[in-house]
């Protein structure tokens, strides 16, 4: 503590770095926020991905079931929705599968999933060998694509868990001028 | 403080024994373990809750009244005593200690949300609700079905005034149901205050609760989370039925979808398409729209005299098939079946004087959603 | 010119003062909206658009406007005299901090006018409705908070380099009334989350306009992390409304119980901890968002334990009024029932802590009757005790007590008849923020919005008391009231423009004398 008496200004130079640090901290928050979120896996956003770098034995005395889900977030007209809702699969195993999208537009558009896992203990257990999340996807007209995943469930997984949602929600992110017109224009081809 | 703090408080007490059946004044045990354990945790914390207010507001009563200088009283100048401040640091502590064990384990009992019987996938949307039974190929959305007169006071109000919807969420009774709750759009939070589950819905991310009702009936519940203009009109209603009830539901929900496609190769005359057009658009676009098409100037456009309807016939299926990005307009493509939206597009180019004379059938809108 | 170049402490601390009851009527009127729409279900008098305007600019105006300028107006006018202090440490840049507090609040509320409406998301603005469904609005409204987030930070060091370094000899740490106390803790409060602020709406702005995506899921984002921001600055900032206010009551209590204030140590503890506690409870706002388990339990255990340190105050009030000698002025029935009530309010959010029953109680009429109880009983009813119990200091003349008294019954009466029967229907399952309602929350909706106008009214005896006061009434010598202690009242009433020329001598024995 500052004794009385002493030059105000100290302290108020002192004062102004904490706030500016504070300030820094609030956008720190951000990083930080996705840190925690990998470590515990608070919104089941965070999950493992890419090749694995040594390989894991298959538990086959355990069967998980993993069902897979799609959204279309607003104003997303493609079709889009995994090939089979429901996967029994064994920790460790790789398993492939397939999201099928479509594109019911006359236009090119660009689009990207974004992944979360329920529960979201579960995340960090979700190991995504090959995926098309966060990737922009794009499709011409009338065009229609199958985008592979090979997921794999780490052995780890705590034995309470029985069942894993996987979900992937669709945005538009197609680059345009988002003017009314533009949009109102690019229609379901005839 | 004294003598009126008492009269407000009878004052309240007359209007509640007045009117118990009507009105409510607690939360409710609700129809599931969990909720039951929720309201009993409830009561426990509101008890001690009560309890330390009469403690402290006796003694302060006591001392306004006898420790009060027109009485006499002569201050006493104490003003600290170690054992007594630790003392009333202890006390409310080993209280919050004693209180943490129920929490806890209620709130351990409400995570576990393992083998689910049924998943229910529920989305938010601005201003509704839709739900998928996962693996079930049911799939529909819920919206209020108040008129839009007695919201405006032109017609009485009804006995679930803004707690009713078209379509409930069916659940079968003594049965784990699983939601797995997302949005479109903003955040929203569904609440079903006779399950105790109350969960946000957040786009981009799934989030989990369960719920094993054991009592058949209709219950009701609302949106609580702020979701924009009629955050207030999107109520959530489900209806449990006994087991063997729902799996007739059930089967008879799938079964429907075979007759819609039935419908849509039916002919339909405009007469009919009209009937059905007005009562959709009554559900799903006078919100916005208004019932006689005027919008909502500024915010929302008329469809009364509307250039887009009067001449350009595609554009008009296009806009409500596919909505408008950026506005509160929705592509209402996935929301309602080839029928409805047949009957509602039919409806709009003739109602209000915008007498096109024209049918929009069920076949085209058919063929423009599935080519 | 004198009110706009002004770098005199009692100036500007009127200046604040003034600001904030006009806000204060200003966002009163907006609540006054809300309760008319709300009086009988259905809609009648706005539309549910102008509805969420009307619930997110009254709080933000009430928030921001009324409760935080009124603590800092209190500060500039007590703090100096009562550490002894000639003036604020850095009188040009308080000139600057309270003329930008006008122009944000005029950009805030011109954008009622504007295309497309004011902001409607609600005063905790989240997104993305905040942001991808905002109306254009919104920028304004973050340059807005920009601007009045400078102020308070501005604010903050000044008050806190005026305790730490312009202290009069003799006048130590522990001496300090708690006054002070509490407003050193708010100011480090408020230099320590106003940034956080800051950085969430400038995180907003960028999502809005330069195309990143922080709390954008479609580009990676999280908009629960908006939230996780949101609070961290959004919990603390909850106390800083309340610690001044505990403050306020601490010295009106001992002055009219004629008994020093009991726990004097504990008091300046118990304030430290719950400031230290603010900081790691902030998602118990967010239990329904999803958080797993051990989140929950840990929110909801450090949630729990701030009751300890709120109850030791509470006990150390009640226990100063014990064995008094006690008088009821109108400043002492404001703390007598800013004690009672906001004890209301704390219970409540004791049972707002328990995660089970939170996922009942969440963004329900429960949680507005909570933070009602603990905001306006609370933190305005300290706000109006210490107008009452320094209006004589401050102007040499005595408001009329009977008057006061009027106003205190009107008051009391007006804010339990429109917050307690919210509990009610919170219960009862009617969510916040609704412009229209079910028929079975009818009935204690009308008595809520009975109460609300009988409260609001009332108020306009409070500005015509302080007027009459100010104009002239019945001289007060220096001392005031009878059993007053501490620096202030050795200064004569009014206070001189300059408080104290020549360091004053803190063991100098108080005269007798005063009401």
């Amino acid at each position: 503590m500052i004794n009385s008496g002493s030059n105000p200004m100290v302290t108020v130079r002192r004062l102004i770095v904490l706030a500016l640090l504070m300030f820094g901290f609030g956008f720190a928050l951000a990083p930080l926020y996705d840190v925690f979120c990998r470590v515990t896996g608070l919104n089941g956003k965070v999950t493992r991905n890419g090749a694995l770098t040594e390989a894991v034995a298959v538990d086959s005395t355990r069967q998980i079931r993993v069902q897979l889900i799609a959204v279309n977030n607003e104003g997303m007209p493609w079709t889009f929705g995994p090939e089979a809702g429901d996967l029994l699969v064994h920790p460790g195993e790789q398993r492939l599968t397939h999201y099928l999208a479509r594109n019911p537009t006359s236009e090119l558009m660009v689009a990207r999933a974004v992944p979360s896992v329920a529960p979201s203990e579960a995340a960090q257990y979700v190991h995504k060998i090959n995926c098309f999340c966060f990737e922009s996807q794009s499709l011409a007209a009338l065009a229609s694509q199958q985008m592979p995943l090979v997921l794999m469930i780490d052995p780890q997984l705590p034995q309470h868990i029985r069942t894993i949602t996987l979900s992937y929600t669709l945005f538009d992110i197609t680059p345009e001028p988002r003017q009314p017109d533009a949009a109102a224009a690019r229609r379901i081809a005839l | 403080m004294r003598p009126t703090n008492i009269a407000a408080l009878l004052f309240l007490g007359c209007f509640s024994a007045g009117a118990v059946a009507e009105w409510r004044l607690n939360l409710k045990p609700g129809i599931s373990e969990i909720s039951r354990s929720v309201f009993d945790l409830h009561m426990l914390i509101f008890y001690i809750c009560v309890a330390i207010a009469v403690v402290v507001f006796g003694v302060m009563l006591w001392s306004i009244i006898y420790h009060r200088k027109s009485q006499g009283a002569k201050a006493h100048q104490f003003h600290e005593s170690t054992s007594i401040e630790i003392l009333w640091t202890l006390i409310p502590f080993l209280i919050l200690i004693a209180m943490a064990f129920p929490a806890s384990s209620t709130l351990i009992a409400m995570y576990d949300t393992r083998d689910g019987e049924l998943t229910v996938q529920i989305t938010g949307y601005q201003w509704k609700w839709r739900y998928q039974y996962v693996g079930e190929d049911v799939d529909y959305f819920s919206v209020l079905a108040t008129p839009a007169e007695q919201i405006s006071n032109q017609q009485p109000k009804g006995e679930n005034y803004l707690l009713e919807v078209d379509k409930p969420l069916v659940l079968p009774a003594n049965r784990k149901v699983r939601f797995l709750l997302t949005s479109n759009d903003v955040i929203h939070s569904w609440w079903l205050p006779a399950l105790a589950v109350k969960k946000d819905a957040i786009p981009g991310f799934i989030n989990e609760a369960w719920a094993e009702p054991q009592q058949p009936g209709i219950y009701r519940g609302q949106c609580a989370e702020l979701c924009g203009k009629d955050h207030g009109f999107m109520p959530i209603v489900v209806e449990v039925l006994a087991e063997a009830e729902f799996d007739q539901w059930l089967a008879g929900a799938k079964a429907a979808k075979a007759d819609a496609a039935d419908a849509i190769q039916q002919a339909w005359t405009l007469e009919a398409l009209l009937a059905k057009g007005e009562a959709v658009y009554r559900v799903q676009c006078a919100g916005c729209h208004q019932l006689g098409g005027t919008g909502i100037s500024g915010a929302f456009p008329a469809l009364k005299d509307s250039p887009l309807i009067l001449n350009d016939r595609e554009g008009h299926i296009q806009i409500v098939l596919k909505g408008k990005p950026g506005t509160a307009m929705q592509a209402f493509g996935i929301q309602l079946t080839p029928v409805d939206l047949a009957a509602v597009i039919t409806y709009e180019r003739n109602a209000w004087g915008n007498d096109s004379g024209e049918l929009v059938s069920p076949q085209e809108i058919q063929a423009l959603l599935q080519p | 010119m004198r009110w706009v170049l002004t770098t005199n402490h009692k100036d500007i601390g009127s200046l604040y003062l003034i600001f904030s009851l006009v806000m204060f009527l200003t966002g009163g009127c907006m609540a006054l909206v809300i309760r008319a729409e709300l009086f009988q279900p259905g809609l009648q008098l706005v539309r549910p658009e102008f509805f969420n305007q009307m619930t997110t600019m009254h709080g933000l105006i009430m928030v921001f406007g009324a409760v935080m300028p009124a603590f800092v107006g209190l500060a500039n006018w007590m703090i100096p005299m009562m550490v002894g202090a000639p003036d604020m440490a850095l009188p040009r840049m308080n000139n600057w901090s309270f003329w930008i507090l006008p122009f944000a609040f005029s950009m805030m509320l011109s954008t009622l006018f504007m295309q497309g409406g004011a902001p409607n998301f609600g005063w905790t603005f989240y997104a993305p409705l905040s942001t991808t469904y905002a109306p254009p609005s919104v920028t304004y409204f973050i340059f807005a908070v920009h601007m009045m987030g400078i102020s308070s930070i501005m604010g903050a060091i000044n008050i806190i380099a005026t305790i730490l370094n312009l202290r009069a000899p003799g006048m130590s740490m522990m001496k300090l009334p708690l006054f002070v106390w509490t407003w050193l803790i708010t100011a480090f409060l408020l230099i320590a989350v106003m940034p956080v602020l800051a950085g969430v709406v400038t995180m907003m702005l960028m999502d809005i306009h330069f195309g990143t995506s922080f709390f954008d899921a479609a580009g990676g984002g999280d908009p629960v992390l908006f939230q996780h921001v949101f609070w961290f600055f959004g919990h603390p900032e909850v106390y800083i409304m309340i610690l001044p206010a505990f403050g306020i009551v601490s010295q009106i209590i001992p002055t009219f119980a004629r008994k020093r204030l009991f726990g004097y140590v504990s008091m300046v503890y118990a304030t430290s901890s719950i400031a230290v506690l603010s900081f790691i409870v902030w998602a118990h706002h967010m239990f329904t968002v999803g958080l797993p388990l051990a989140g929950e339990l840990f929110f909801m255990f450090s949630t729990m334990l701030i009751a300890v340190p709120t109850g030791v105050k509470v006990f150390n009030w009640v226990a100063t009024m014990f064995r008094g000698s006690m008088t009821f002025e109108t400043p002492m029935l404001f703390s007598i029932a800013f004690v009672v009530l906001f004890t209301i309010g704390g219970l409540s959010g004791l049972m707002l802590a328990i995660a089970p029953a939170d996922f009942q109680y969440h963004d329900t009429y429960f949680v507005v009757a909570h933070f009602h109880y603990v905001l306006v009983p609370g933190a305005v009813f300290a706000i109006m005790a210490g107008a009452y119990y320094w209006l004589p200091k401050w102007t040499g003349h005595y408001y009329h007590e009977t008057l006061g008294k009027v106003h205190f019954w009107l008051s009391f009466v007006g804010v339990n008849l429109t917050f307690f029967p919210m509990h009610f229907i919170g219960l009862a399952g009617m969510p916040r923020r609704i412009p229209d309602y079910a028929l079975q929350f009818a009935d204690f909706n009308m008595v809520a919005s009975v109460g609300a106008f009988l409260f609001g009214f009332s108020q306009l005896l409070f500005v015509y008391n302080v007027i009459r006061c100010v104009r002239g009434g019945d001289r007060a010598d220096a001392r005031v009231w009878e059993a007053a202690e501490g620096l202030e009242w050795t200064l004569p009433s009014p206070a001189p423009y300059h408080s104290f020329s020549e360091s004053p001598d803190c063991d100098m024995p108080m005269q007798p004398g005063g009401r």
